[in-house]
């Protein structure tokens, strides 16, 4: 089992999609994919979008928060969205949905991003 | 008398095998027929353990050796998590949410803190220079009680 990642941009957004199992073998891969298409582009904010993510340990949550800063750092936002319950309960552990906008679906999270922008 | 089963598992400290690692031991708890809830709890706890000793014991070392041993005691599982590698210095402070050692390597300082929030009981041995030692305990409700 591995992780794929799908990254699609729109207008000022990286949507960024990701199937399968995020830990740390797999987690360096989709640090190196998004931190070279967050500084390539014209990216203002970011949809992490988590519907097909069937796993995900603290590693993941280490390479999001990672992203997270490096948004931020550029003005943006990083929205999540479609989160299994797993997923999502580790979110919610370790207090990144503090920080973190969260919605139930990408169009959603699109639609939240062109209100802000 | 209490039902007793086991398995044994070693393999080498490579970033490939936490996958393995946590579908074999979810593979072995099977057999108590846990919830989808349960069984993640366990894998992720496993790969956060393991993921440990990868980084932190072998540092990236891909010849030291992870052995996994899992217990079934009656509708409780135990599983033990081992290295040979670094120790860790500061147990009390690796234990803190959000504290890591390697800032640099974005890790979350989440894994203790999902281990003891995942399993019902968590012990650690650990010795600077000989290795980690960690042993987790987790009564499975087994589904089957709800159609009884």
């Amino acid at each position: 089992m591995s992780l794929q990642i799908e990254l699609e941009n729109r207008s000022s957004a990286l949507i960024v999609r990701l199937k399968g199992e995020l830990d740390h073998h797999t987690a360096e891969t989709v640090r190196k994919k998004m931190e070279e298409a967050i500084e390539a582009g014209d990216i203002r904010h970011i949809v992490l979008s988590l519907k097909e993510l069937s796993f995900m340990d603290s590693s993941g949550l280490g390479v999001i928060l990672g992203r997270y800063k490096q948004i931020t750092a550029k003005g943006g936002k990083m929205v999540v969205c479609d989160a299994n319950p797993s997923v999502f309960r580790l979110f919610e552990m370790s207090g990144l949905f503090k920080i973190l906008s969260v919605q139930d679906t990408e169009s959603q999270a699109i639609a939240s991003l062109e209100v802000v922008s | 008398m209490k039902e007793r089963n086991f398995m044994t598992l070693q393999f080498a400290s490579r970033s490939e095998n936490e996958s393995f690692a946590r579908v074999a031991v979810a593979a072995f708890v099977s057999q108590l027929d846990p919830t989808l809830e349960e069984l993640t709890d366990i894998k992720t706890v496993v790969s956060e353990a393991v993921t440990n000793s990868i980084i932190h014991g072998y540092e990236h070392r891909t010849d030291g050796i992870v052995t996994i041993t899992a217990e079934i005691e009656d509708e409780t599982v135990y599983i033990t998590i081992e290295d040979k590698g670094a120790g860790i210095q500061d147990l009390e402070l690796a234990k803190q949410p959000l504290y890591t050692s390697k800032p640099e390597l974005e890790r979350s300082g989440m894994g203790f803190t999902i281990m003891e929030n995942f399993m019902d009981e968590i012990e650690i041995w650990t010795a600077v220079g000989e290795g980690t030692k960690i042993r987790m305990k987790k009564r499975i409700e087994s589904k089957k009680a709800m159609f009884n």
